[in-house]
């Protein structure tokens, strides 16, 4: 009896010891520390690297970078892989896994862009597929450093889910689509018609708003994740199915006919979509802010992972501050002084990731519309790099 | 030697506190509990720093937001512009829902299974045990995505299976016709009140004749059919005063999109309570079989020496003593199934959790719609053992 009480309560005086250890690192976190990664690396799957440039030899973790002391970035570097939560269903152009297992797609290229920014490895990644209701909830607890898994950015969600949200890299609407042989031409015509929508999503809100401002009632068949929704379409348990139009065209590939079916041409909102970070380190999310913009204004610039060794023997002054050639500009966020080359060699420029995974050469085939450069006509602004 | 060993006498002698198992265990259980105080203190705080940090501290006020999502079934009226709370409410009653009836047509099933399992006739014994063990070894949620992915095969709302104009099979669920409330009905209910009283007082006025006179007799099924005739009566009367029965059958309609009218039964919820039926009924059927094995053969063959049936001999003598063995494990049954429920999510059907899901998502309150989320299941579940253990106390033997 005595010998069970001992072992108890040295059980319990060990656990207890262990939280306050736990405490002494000042985590902001609730979550446990996160171990560390043993899984092999992957060989690069991006471009292999050209001739190392004098000026960005620093390891991983570079010396030129500060991060702060506690935060996200220390974290991450101490790790040595960033935890990017991605879209758990195949979503073709944005995340979904090839046949060779390996992730491909626009999200995942952001993803590979931070890595890369920080590593100087795109590899040195976990991917932690999430669905649409768990999210946000995995970044609040920090089990994902960021969450880029086509969200869109509202008011909403940055004041109350305690969220920050990085540029928009996706300006995106609400579609619908229906089969053809429905006669369906606007959403007026849908008075009474079942409608797929995966839960947790502004566009299940959306739905209801849009439905609601026209007067219009609809029963909602709801899915917590999108295959099931897509599914549920695809069989006719649905008259319409309703998600970003990008996601609309990214579906239509995976439905059996995709010749049965068309995309209503309304736009039912606003859907700017773009990398999530937990609100309580504002360093890791100026990282992340522009490590987006570092890829736009490497289009504006005209550099890309072919011409990046021409542009680092360049005397222009902005653009030696760019690539980090001169100046510490990388330092004030946490970052390598770097970390622009560093992603555009591994990843490339805005309009590469974009062509590579929704451009003319994809099955995608989507025009830039609103997500060309401002030069161009569409949204995409890098604040200058000073 | 010369000394000898001193002898002290027995109650005097002075323990150290620290060798009295009394004293100890007081203290080691102080300790503890201030163990156990600390530590949850420490979870607490770490907790609440962080989501300070987050800015997420926690708060019950989005319940009176209004929800904007839809929800695809509920038991009361619900739409996007009602509230948070509205929206949970809903999510609860949904469970309760699918719950209730599972519960009383897994404990019917179950029953056949268990009886059946024991039966002489050999076909029906084998076939009761391919059943339990086939379904007993597959995961739940693995069934039920089974029987949802069978309700795809139906054929599309357009298309549906008619069988008499009444009943339409499709891939969306069953629309059948059902009885609807007419405008007159609140005057056939006052018929119905009617009835009752007047076979109260028949019922009351007999017992007592019977009382008086010392002798038995048989009151309440003529009680019962004096209120059923006055119901049925009011029911010809006022179709025959206004032209239209009190309830009438609302045949359902094709329309465009969905039918209109009738009562549908969506697949999801006919997915979930087939698969969590005919789960648990297997369970109950072997608490059953056990139950009944409990009884001893001498009863049964007391019953058979007696003349009962083997019918009568069952439902007069093996179950009721079978009951006793029953109840304590059928009740964590119930409970299973209540909890099971919440695989809803996996076949989009609106039970609690699957609601209190995209709660927390729209809202990010995970703490407190997780500790609603924990009550809920914890009230239901203790209003249903509370409810089972009277049930059971009421059927224990009385010994004296």
């Amino acid at each position: 009896m005595r010998k069970h009480i001992i072992l108890v309560l040295a059980g319990i005086l060990s656990f207890v010891l262990a939280a306050c250890g736990g405490q002494a690192q000042q985590a902001p976190t609730t979550a446990p520390a996160q171990p560390a990664t043993t899984a092999p690396e992957q060989p690069t799957a991006a471009p292999a690297p050209t001739a190392a440039p004098a000026a960005t030899s620093a390891p991983a973790g570079g010396t030129s970078a500060q991060p702060a002391a506690g935060g996200v970035i220390e974290r991450i570097l101490s790790r040595g892989r960033l935890i990017c939560g991605v879209n758990n269903n195949p979503l073709p152009g944005f995340a979904s896994v090839d046949s060779a297992g390996v992730y491909r797609g626009f999200d995942i290229d952001f993803c590979r862009a931070v890595a890369a920014a920080l590593f100087d490895d795109p590899t040195k990644i976990d991917f932690r597929p999430l669905s649409a209701q768990e999210r946000f909830t995995a970044l609040q607890s920090g089990e994902i450093d960021v969450l880029i898994r086509n969200s869109t950015w509202t008011l909403g969600r940055d004041g109350a889910l305690g969220l920050d949200w990085a540029p928009t890299t996706f300006y995106d609407g609400q579609g619908m689509m229906v089969r053809k042989d429905s006669g369906i031409e606007t959403l007026e015509d849908m008075n009474g018609a079942t409608i797929c929508v995966q839960t947790g999503t502004t566009t299940e809100l959306n739905l209801a708003d849009q439905f609601r401002a026209r007067g219009l009632t609809f029963t909602p068949v709801v899915f917590p994740d999108g295959d099931s929704t897509r599914a549920a379409y695809d069989a006719g348990q649905c008259d319409g199915f309703t998600t970003d139009k990008s996601g609309l065209i990214s579906s239509l590939t995976l439905l059996s006919n995709p010749g049965d079916h068309k995309i209503l041409d309304v736009t039912m909102s606003k859907e700017p979509l773009g990398p999530a970070v937990r609100q309580g380190d504002p360093q890791w999310f100026d990282a992340v802010r522009w490590i987006v913009f570092a890829t736009f204004q490497a289009e504006e610039y005209g550099i890309t992972s072919q011409n990046l060794d021409q542009f680092l023997n360049s005397d222009v002054p902005e653009i030696r501050r760019f690539l980090g050639l001169e100046g510490e500009l990388g330092a004030g966020i946490g970052l390598p002084n770097d970390f622009a080359v560093r992603i555009i060699r591994h990843v490339g420029n805005y309009a590469e990731i974009y062509n590579r995974n929704l451009g003319p050469d994809t099955p995608f085939n989507l025009p830039r519309g609103l997500n060309a450069l401002y030069t161009d006509g569409g949204l995409l602004y890098s604040p200058p790099f000073r | 030697m010369a000394v000898g060993s001193p002898s002290i006498p027995p109650g005097k002698v002075n323990i150290p506190f620290y060798r009295d198992t009394r004293i100890i265990a007081v203290i080691v259980q102080i300790v503890f509990a201030f163990l156990v105080a600390v530590g949850i203190w420490y979870l607490y705080s770490n907790m609440m720093n962080g989501l300070r940090q987050a800015n997420l501290l926690p708060t019950f006020s989005f319940l009176s937001v209004p929800a904007g999502f839809p929800i695809a079934e509920s038991v009361i009226e619900y739409n996007p512009s009602m509230t948070y709370g509205r929206a949970f409410v809903v999510g609860i009653l949904n469970t309760v829902r699918v719950a209730v009836i599972g519960i009383i047509l897994a404990t019917l099933l179950g029953l056949i299974l268990g009886i059946a399992r024991l039966s002489d006739n050999w076909l029906l014994r084998n076939v009761a045990l391919v059943y339990v063990e086939i379904v007993r070894n597959i995961p739940l949620l693995l069934q039920l995505i089974f029987w949802f992915s069978l309700t795809r095969l139906f054929p599309r709302i357009q298309e549906s299976i008619d069988v008499g104009g009444l009943i339409f099979l499709h891939n969306r669920g069953v629309t059948m016709a059902w009885p609807q409330v007419g405008n007159d009905f609140d005057t056939w209910m006052l018929w119905v009140y009617g009835g009752i009283v007047v076979g109260g007082i028949f019922y009351v006025v007999r017992r007592i004749q019977f009382i008086r006179r010392d002798r038995p007799g048989v009151a309440l099924p003529y009680a019962f059919l004096i209120a059923l005739g006055i119901a049925l009566l009011g029911f010809l009367v006022t179709y025959l005063m206004n032209g239209v029965w009190p309830i009438s059958l609302s045949v359902p309609v094709l329309q465009r999109f969905n039918f209109e009218g009738g009562i549908t039964i969506t697949n999801s919820f006919a997915a979930l309570l087939i698969g969590l039926v005919i789960y648990t009924a297997v369970f109950i059927g072997e608490i059953v079989r056990s139950g009944i094995l409990a009884v001893s053969k001498g009863q049964r063959e007391a019953a058979r020496a007696l003349g009962l049936t083997p019918g009568q001999t069952m439902r007069l003598v093996i179950l009721p003593q079978a009951l006793r063995v029953i109840v304590p494990p059928l009740t964590s049954q119930y409970l299973n199934l209540t909890k099971n429920s919440s695989l809803a999510i996996a076949i989009a059907y609106p039970d609690l959790f699957y609601v209190a899901n995209t709660i927390n998502n729209q809202t990010g309150q995970a703490i407190p719609v997780i500790l609603m989320l924990m009550a809920s299941y914890l009230s239901v579940s203790l209003l249903t053992s509370l409810f089972m253990n009277w049930y059971n106390r009421r059927i224990q033997l009385v010994e004296r």
